[in-house]
């Protein structure tokens, strides 16, 4: 039998470094999605808090606990990331693996937020979008997951298939931003 | 022009598709007459003023949204999930 080699998404795409923006690919582990049957958000959200420590995410939230999280991902959806989901929660929610569905890219450094909103339709100023925030977007053309874990560092999660089409848009953004902070620098006076 | 997703908040249009009348929401008995299910399908007003569209918001949460909006003023004045409209 034909021995496989994986490769992550990015295979070699990344690191880039432009300006004071750095892009990267994360390591979010797995990515399983979970969707509560009908009207058992709640007993999903007790299920998770007990496997594991976690609740079943508002609109809009990002929570973790130690290596574990998870997002708020869409209408009666979340994604548990980095692990397992428990066996308890089948009797509340479809659990579906996505692991090898998605690329994940970590964008950090001071001028992060000026780059992606050159891509994003969201705001995402501090006040906008706290710590702990996760935005279903678009980057440029693509669906998205934005997650906010603090300080000036984003995840974007995209289709694994549009992971070259996401650094483009991205190392696009970072050189024309990086451009500006350039030209400022060198105006005299 | 903005949409205020009930799940999302207010969200550029790019994220949405919009998916025509509410009519959709209103879907005839499968005995009507095929009067009835040509109306359902292809006939529409065209009001100039306030109605209420489906709109999908699918480059964001993916929920589909029953929204209020004025065709003269492009005014938006509400955004219903589409399963609460149903019940
Ligand atoms: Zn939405």
């Amino acid at each position: 039998m034909a021995e496989l080699i994986a490769t992550s998404p990015l295979r070699d795409l990344t690191p880039i470094t432009i300006g004071n923006v750095t892009l990267t690919e994360g390591i979010p582990g797995q990515v399983w999605a979970v969707l509560p049957w009908r009207g058992a958000t709640e007993a999903a959200s007790t299920a998770l808090q007990s496997a594991h420590g976690l609740p079943f995410p508002a609109p809009g939230n990002l929570h973790k606990a130690g290596s574990t999280r998870i997002a708020w991902a869409g209408l009666d959806q979340a994604f548990l990331l980095g692990t397992t989901p428990d066996t308890a929660l089948a009797a509340h929610a479809a659990l579906i693996d996505q692991s090898d569905a998605w690329a994940h890219l970590v964008l950090s450094g001071p001028a992060t937020r000026e780059v992606l909103a050159r891509l994003v339709p969201v705001d995402l100023a501090p006040a906008a979008c706290p710590k702990g925030s996760a935005r279903r977007t678009l980057l440029g053309h693509m669906s998205c997951l934005i997650l906010h874990p603090g300080g000036d560092t984003f995840e974007i999660l995209v289709f694994r298939s549009m992971a070259s089409s996401a650094v483009h848009d991205l190392t696009r953004a970072m050189t024309a931003v990086a451009a500006r902070d350039l030209r400022g620098a060198q105006t005299p006076g | 022009m903005l949409i205020p997703c009930p799940q999302c908040g207010p969200r550029d249009i790019r994220e949405f598709t919009c998916k025509g009348h509410e009519t959709y929401m209103h879907r005839p008995s499968p005995a009507a007459p095929p009067e009835a299910w040509d109306d359902h399908l292809h006939n529409r007003d065209n009001p100039a003023g306030p109605t209420r569209e489906m709109w999908h918001h699918v480059a964001g949460c993916g929920a589909w949204l029953v929204v209020e909006r004025n065709t003269v003023t492009h005014a938006v004045t509400g955004a219903m999930l589409a399963r609460e409209v149903a019940r």
